[in-house]
């Protein structure tokens, strides 16, 4: 299964060597998705908390007559959230059928990577961690950690 | 399947479903009453759909074994066979098959099902009368020669135009100037995929030298492929009949079946007959099959987009709550006046929608006429299945999920609560046992009843078991009410047919059919006299999308309590709150209440700032107990909305709602809260 859902992404891979992503900022670290998982980036709404549920669930929002849950993924890669409430968003992914919602500090750019500047992430981080991301892209002087969004929502909160 | 078809997919299961379930119906009513043309009818009427259907959509297999299923089907309408128990069991394993093929559709996109065992038992049905009726041929042969030759005579009575004054008088034209009449019946292969293509290639042929006047059906239909295996036409021609039949076969897959030339002067005469039978015909028709079809029309359309209208409505309601606030806070006499108006207009469209989702629950009793046949059978038990009030209506969630409980507590009727024809004819009762299904309305909910005359629950037996299996001790057993008993029924692994059987008495059944009816808000109680019969009732919300809550407060948090377990509230004050083990309880109106705080239940941030303390009732099962809040709102109307996927199964929330002030709220389920 995990496979057939990455096809459109390895498809941009090997189609045109390049890969379209929504870059964005957690902390002091960039994260880029690819494009094809995002829906929307909305500025911060009235988050309601969910009790009872994982510790990295944010609460749910209202987006249009829609209930959507906010993950906190500072908590769950145990980063330091900005100070300024200005620039952050929600970005809001929608893979197989489920929109989920993530706040981020800023986000910064949609970017063009080019394949060969994407480092497999296992030479980086351990087995463990390298589950839910999917390489690193060097641009420029930036890094840019490519998270593998299915990896992630599968393994729960 | 060719591209452009998929897109019919939809459609074609939709409709298959549809008629499948028909005729389960139609064809229980034959079983009863083998004589029923109108049911025969309609069977017909259906599989011949089905046929058309499946064709079209190239599913040859389908095609072809409804196809044979039809020729049956047509023997039993000509009499020629009887509608006895061999025939009607082999058209519901038919049926069967032809669900079996729709399901692997539905799944896979493609068929693919080897149904020649089905068709040759059909052919074998047919061919057993074939051979009594050679020996019958043997000994009435002066008759058929009759017969046959009558059949000769009045074949143009098998053509039945709808001739008007026009047609016969151009008719009559082109007879003066020497033009012939000719009746032709064109018979296309029933296995061609392209009947439509077929049927134009004859108009194309016929354009030559020919002139078609008329045809049955019309030629619209003809080319949209409408029509059975043959189609009738009338044509004004100078070539002689045999060369035009002969052109006409040149086309591949096409045969003209018979042919007739007609001479004018007779026509006016047999004209008027025919129209006489014809309108009599016609107006038999609609009354006596098509009539009820006819009243209601319909618009089929996606669940997803009156789930989506259902949200805008919400979310107009919503705005609407906004507008109000500014329109108090204003006082402009113009403004609140056109909100009064948008009020009216936003409720009424509010119930529409309500409306609109609300489906009979006959779509849920229909396949049970078939499952008790069905079950009854296998047991050789004899069995009346009555339903009253399938019309009753309820939302479509409701009827989503109501299925799969029925189907325990029907099968529970008829392996446990009927008896076997000889016993009760030993006990003095009819030898068919009666299971009656009845649904209705009662203010905002639905009660279902399944009722039956069988043996009836035996408390005693029920209590040993419950001490066999544990349940309870022997000395409880012995005290215990009967309906106390009763309520065993439906804990998790009770059963107590002694003969586990395929049907029942594997211990799931109540309990799985109770969680079920509880999850959807509903109650199910049991009502059983040994030897007569049980009653089970089952009460459940109109609708679960919309319904009344009680909305609290605890800090700065707000929650929904569904109104239907909030039994009452009341103020409390700290001295109120005694201590009994460490559970903090109160005394209202000399019952102790235990109490939970909701602030510490939920983990609710914030230090509490008043000493105002409120107390909602509410009831779990039997059993009350007190939630303390903070303040409470008020009771509103809300429309239930889902968590999703990603946050479902959080014991305590039902769900969420928008409020007027665009926040989200989320609803509290009292069945897992504590």
């Amino acid at each position: 299964m995990q496979d057939i859902r990455n096809l459109p992404a390895e498809d941009s891979y090997h189609e045109d060597q390049e890969l379209q992503v929504v870059a964005f900022r957690l902390g002091n670290e960039e994260y880029a998705v690819d494009i094809l998982y995002v829906q929307e980036i909305i500025r911060l709404l009235n988050i309601t908390r969910v009790p009872r549920s994982g510790p990295h669930i944010e609460g749910v929002i209202n987006l249009r007559g829609n209930i959507i849950p906010i993950v906190n993924l500072h908590s769950k890669f145990n980063l330091q959230a900005a100070e300024d409430e200005e620039d952050k968003r929600i970005i809001v992914f929608k893979w197989d059928e489920m929109q989920v919602g993530v706040i981020v500090d800023e986000v910064s750019e949609v970017i063009r990577i080019k394949r060969q500047d994407i480092e497999a992430a296992s030479k980086v981080y351990g087995a463990l961690e390298a589950d839910h991301i999917k390489g690193i892209a060097k641009i420029e002087n930036r890094l840019l950690i490519l998270l593998n969004l299915a990896k992630i929502f599968e393994a729960g909160w | 399947m060719s591209m452009d078809m998929t897109q019919y997919l939809d459609v074609f299961l939709e409709e298959s479903k549809e008629h499948l379930s028909n005729l389960n119906q139609q064809l229980l009513t034959l079983e009863k009453n083998p004589g029923n043309q109108a049911a025969l009818n309609e069977i017909f009427r259906a599989i011949h759909t089905l046929k058309g259907m499946s064709s079209t959509m190239g599913y040859e297999d389908l095609a072809d074994l409804t196809h044979h299923m039809e020729d049956v089907l047509s023997d039993l309408k000509e009499d020629i066979l009887q509608a006895d128990s061999q025939v009607v069991d082999l058209l519901f394993q038919c049926l069967d098959r032809v669900q079996m093929t729709i399901e692997q559709i539905e799944r896979t996109g493609t068929a693919g099902f080897n149904n020649q065992d089905l068709i040759k038992a059909l052919g074998n049905v047919k061919a057993d009368i074939f051979t009594t009726q050679d020996q019958g041929e043997v000994i009435a042969g002066a008759d058929t020669i009759q017969i046959a030759s009558q059949s000769l005579h009045t074949i143009s009575q098998s053509f039945s135009f709808d001739l008007n004054e026009y047609d016969l008088t151009v008719l009559q034209e082109a007879a003066s100037r020497g033009y012939q009449i000719i009746y032709l019946r064109i018979a296309v292969d029933p296995a061609s995929l392209m009947k439509s293509v077929r049927a134009f290639m004859v108009f194309k042929v016929l354009e030559e030298d020919c002139e078609v006047l008329k045809s049955n059906p019309p030629v619209p239909d003809l080319e949209d492929g409408k029509f059975d295996d043959t189609f009738d036409i009338i044509i004004v021609t100078k070539q002689p009949a045999n060369i035009i039949i002969d052109r006409l076969e040149h086309i591949s897959e096409i045969r003209v079946d018979t042919y007739e030339t007609v001479d004018i002067s007779q026509l006016a005469v047999q004209q008027s007959t025919n129209t006489a039978s014809q309108t009599t015909q016609e107006t038999k028709e609609p009354s006596d099959i098509k009539g009820n079809q006819k009243i209601k029309q319909t618009v089929r359309v996606d669940i997803d987009r009156l789930d989506s209208l259902m949200n805008l409505v919400g979310e107009l309601v919503m705005h609407k709550g906004r507008l109000e606030e500014i329109g108090s806070s204003r006082r402009i006499v113009e403004l609140n006046e056109t909100i009064e108006q948008i009020d009216r207009i936003s409720s009424d469209l509010q119930s529409v929608v309500m409306k609109v989702r609300m489906v009979p629950i006959e779509q849920v009793f229909n396949r049970f006429p078939r499952m008790v046949r069905d079950l009854a059978k296998e047991l050789n038990k004899e069995i009346d299945f009555q339903i009253e009030g399938k019309e009753t209506e309820l939302d479509r969630t409701v009827i989503d999920e109501i299925g799969d409980p029925l189907i325990h507590l029907l099968r529970n009727a008829v392996d446990h609560g009927i008896e076997s024809p000889a016993v009760r004819a030993q006990m003095g009762k009819p030898r068919i046992g009666t299971i009656v299904l009845r649904a209705r309305h009662e203010g905002n909910n639905v009660l279902i009843e399944v009722e039956d005359d069988g043996s009836g629950i035996d408390f005693e037996r029920v209590k040993q078991k419950a001490v066999d299996k544990g349940l309870v001790s022997s000395k409880e057993a012995e005290e215990m009410p009967n309906e106390k008993a009763l309520e065993l029924l439906f804990s998790p692994g009770f059963s107590t047919s002694d003969n586990v059987t395929d049907i029942s008495g594997r211990g799931v059944g109540l309990d799985v059919a109770k969680n079920k009816i509880e999850a959807l808000n509903g109650e199910i109680h049991v009502d059983s006299k040994l030897g007569q019969g049980t009653k089970f009732k089952i009460k459940l919300p109109l609708t679960l999308a919309i319904i009344q809550a009680l909305m609290v407060s605890v800090r700065d948090e707000i929650y929904a309590i569904p109104l239907s377990s909030v039994d009452e509230t009341t103020m409390l004050s700290p001295e109120d709150i005694k201590l009994i083990q460490g559970q903090e309880v109160m005394v209202l109106r000399g019952t102790v209440l235990p109490l939970y705080r909701l602030d510490s239940l939920l983990e609710v941030p914030g230090e509490k700032q008043s000493d105002e303390m409120y107390v909602v009732v509410v009831s779990k099962g039997d059993k009350q107990i007190g939630l303390v809040v903070d303040g409470l709102i008020g009771q509103q109307e809300i429309v239930i909305k889902s968590l999703g996927k990603f946050l479902a199964g959080i014991p305590g929330i039902a769900g969420a709602i928008v409020a007027g002030d665009g926040n989200v709220r989320l609803i509290l389920d009292i069945a897992t809260l504590f």
